[in-house]
């Protein structure tokens, strides 16, 4: 077993374990956060239900977005949905068989990577380019956009330039995930694509990507506007104590 | 106050390129120690007040998801940058919601997240300085809250609960706006912004009964404290005195004439607007709330019924139900509370209102969608009644009305400049300038259809567009009540 297998193995059971552990703590902080007030944003629905076929069409198609400026939501929701491609393609080299419909996406998941790209350059040209958004970018939103368009290219690049032994590298996950280690292929692109996906599984619950989960949880969107049918009490709002008092007077 | 140049209004909204720092000299000014002290804050700046206010900051977030989540969830897309009238009307990159937000968000990740607290340049984390405190005071009171920003977010990231956040941290350390905390004190002392007491309210309410007995020959009363009344009117307290609010007053009082509903205003709760809102403190929005419920119990009222006032409808909307309800000492055929709008809408659905049109057909009205009432809370029973039924009543009562253009109306209406407790003479620079993106949309309605009013209902938009109007070249009398018009409408029989 070499050095490097080593290493690769235990990095990234540690960027699985700050992934998982640290998207589940935070989402368990958001979810113990009181919200105290009612504070729907319109186009606000009045029921549950509602509320739900909303955050399907904000998470699934970007709708605020989409009103707000068509070229981010272009770039942000070709990115975003040719990422899911993308991982869901890489299903294949974590099942063993492999499901049917994984093997049926493999083309699109190809094409998916491309898309990725053009969909972060469009990001960040705007970035780049636009002065308002210039303005507001930080040196880690344009790491963030590196990060990303890095690891899109070594993959695109191991797929049309240089093989890597894909059958070693699945034998690798797959022991990986029963603890039976396998030796890891020791290409260099390979390792750079598995060194820049570790590490955004690892910086995923440290940065904005915490926009993820945060959204489930946005009290503006998540709410239903019924303040007047529902008495609403949170956090310090459920200590404000009136029934007594009113059913007295 | 430095002079400035009231922005040109060409043929269309443009996007300005940033200009750095050119609103960095607006501010407010600093609420004295007696403002601060009747609110419970701090008089002055306290000894330590960076440890302070981070630990505030630190308390605000683990007491509000809303702002857990919003500081935590920007990914800068840059969506909201050319959503705000403030940076529409000024030009400053600090006025753009995501880098205001960043204001207070750069604090937070130096101090609460793993990121800024080891590597806080990378991620634009900031020490909480004496800089930092200016811009937060000069930023944070450059935004009115009026969540346009919010709607077009992607996470509905609400830029006022940042603001709300911000303000709330710096009174806690003793650095309050005077204007805001003025008139708080004064709802907590005597019952109203204004600081007018029952007999002068009495006074003005039998003036008004005598200006109407004598334009329209009816006895159209205009009660105080009267006890069994089926309604208690909440309104904002410009509505006793300040033109064009009164003519809006008078129209409630000639609706609940006409259609011989009892009702009666409060000299203890004589004040829809709840300013606490504006400086985010929940002790002090509850308290100034109290009034209300302590008044309706007392006066034995079934309804309560809220007039033409934005930020007081968000509150009553909203927040009354979690701050003084439960309602279960009202008649639960209503709902509690019910804005003006919906009652007289109501009654005109019903017929029970006598309206001529043709009283209104000197003017070419259009209608100013209120920030409060659009984004914060909503009127009837369905999803944007809010926008309809404001507008359903004007058509009853105008022959000509035409709306502005449907980007800058409803949910994406543009605030009229002076919301959020900036409505005070040491900010109208701010309110001129933020008042742009409105006046642009008013001037194409004016050219193409020869618009000549303007309604709204809300007080603070009333008293900002009579000051706002005159710099972009239209008469201040152009702004006016909804409940005006419905004033002017309305036929009062001879035995009513």
């Amino acid at each position: 077993m070499s050095a490097l297998t080593v290493l690769y193995a235990l990095l990234f059971y540690a960027a699985a374990a700050i992934l998982v552990g640290g998207v589940a703590y935070k989402s368990w902080v958001y979810a113990r956060t009181p919200q105290p007030l009612k504070i729907p944003i319109p186009p606000a629905p009045t029921t549950r239900r509602g509320v739900a076929l909303r955050m399907l069409t904000e998470i699934t198609l970007f709708r605020s977005l989409f009103r707000s400026n068509k070229w981010i939501w272009l770039f942000g929701w070709v990115f975003h949905v040719a990422l899911l491609a993308v991982l869901l393609r890489h299903l294949r080299y974590f099942t063993e068989p492999v499901w049917a419909w994984v093997t049926l996406i493999q083309p699109f998941g190809v094409y998916a990577g491309f898309a990725m790209v053009a969909g972060l350059a469009g990001l960040w040209a705007r970035r780049m380019f636009v002065d308002r958004v210039r303005y507001i970018s930080s040196p880690s939103d344009h790491l963030m956009l590196a990060l990303l368009v890095a690891i899109a290219a070594s993959g695109l690049a191991m797929k049309y330039l240089v093989h890597t032994d894909i059958v070693a590298l699945k034998a690798f996950f797959l022991g990986l995930m029963v603890l039976d280690w396998q030796e890891l292929p020791a290409d260099p692109l390979l390792l750079v694509h598995l060194a820049l996906v570790a590490a955004l599984m690892i910086v995923f619950p440290l940065s904005k990507l915490l926009h993820a989960p945060g959204v489930f949880f946005s009290p503006s969107l998540n709410q239903a506007d019924d303040a007047r049918e529902r008495r609403h009490a949170a956090g310090w709002s459920a200590s404000i104590g009136h029934a007594g008092r009113a059913r007295g007077g | 106050m430095a002079a400035f140049e009231t922005p040109a209004l060409g043929e269309y909204l443009v996007i300005p390129l940033v200009r750095v720092d050119a609103m960095a000299h607006s501010k407010p000014f600093v609420a004295k120690p007696e403002h601060q002290q009747g609110l419970g804050f701090p008089g002055e700046l306290v000894p330590d007040w960076e440890k302070v206010a981070v630990a505030k900051l630190g308390e605000l977030v683990s007491q509000s998801r809303a702002l857990r989540v919003f500081l935590d969830s920007c990914v800068k897309c840059g969506a909201c940058t050319d959503k705000c009238h403030y940076f529409l009307g000024t030009s400053d990159p600090k006025n753009m919601p995501v880098a205001r937000q960043d204001l207070l968000r750069s604090v937070y990740r130096r101090y609460y997240t793993f990121a800024g607290k080891h590597f806080p340049k990378l991620v634009g984390a900031r020490d909480m300085s004496k800089e930092v405190l200016d811009d937060w005071y000069s930023y944070f009171h450059q935004c009115s809250q009026c969540r346009r920003c919010s709607v077009f977010c992607p996470y509905g990231i609400d830029t006022a609960e940042i603001s709300m956040a911000a303000r709330d941290i710096m009174d806690s350390v003793g650095l309050g706006q005077k204007y805001s905390n003025e008139i708080i004190g004064k709802v907590h002392t005597i019952g109203n912004n204004l600081g007018l007491p029952g007999p002068a309210l009495r006074d003005t309410l039998d003036g008004l009964e005598e200006d109407v007995k004598e334009a329209t020959g009816a006895d159209v009363k205009f009660p105080l404290d009267q006890k069994g009344a089926e309604v208690l009117l909440i309104t904002p307290s410009a509505d006793f005195f300040a033109e064009p609010h009164v003519d809006g007053l008078i129209g409630y009082a000639k609706v609940f004439h006409a259609a011989g509903i009892s009702w009666t205003l409060s000299s203890h709760a004589s004040e829809a607007a709840n300013f606490s809102l504006f400086i985010g403190n929940h002790d002090n929005l509850q308290k100034v709330a109290e009034r209300i419920r302590e008044a309706a119990i007392d006066l034995g009222v079934k309804r309560i019924v809220v007039g033409e006032c934005g930020h007081a409808w968000r509150v009553a909307y909203s927040f009354w139900n979690t701050l003084i309800g439960p309602f279960d000492f009202l008649d639960p055929s209503y709902p509690a509370p019910q804005h003006i709008c919906e009652v007289t809408y109501d009654l005109i659905r019903r017929g029970a209102l006598t309206l001529d049109r043709s009283a209104n057909d000197d003017k070419v009205v259009t209608f100013h969608d209120s920030c409060n009432v659009s984004r914060g809370s909503r009127m009837g029973d369905v999803p944007g009644g809010q926008f309809l039924i404001p507008r359903e009543i004007i058509r009853a009562c105008v022959n000509k009305f035409v709306d502005m253009a449907p980007e800058t109306i409803g949910e994406a209406t543009f605030c009229c400049g002076g919301g959020g407790g900036l409505l005070t003479d040491d900010l109208v620079e701010l309110r001129v300038k933020g008042a742009l993106p409105r006046m642009q949309a008013l001037q194409q309605v004016v050219e193409e259809h020869g618009v000549n009013y303007m309604a709204a209902i809300c007080a603070i938009c009333k008293s900002q567009f009579t000051k706002v109007l005159p710099y972009y070249k239209h008469p201040m009398e152009m702004i006016g009540s909804v409940h005006g018009l419905v004033s002017n409408a309305i036929v009062l029989g001879p035995g009513q």
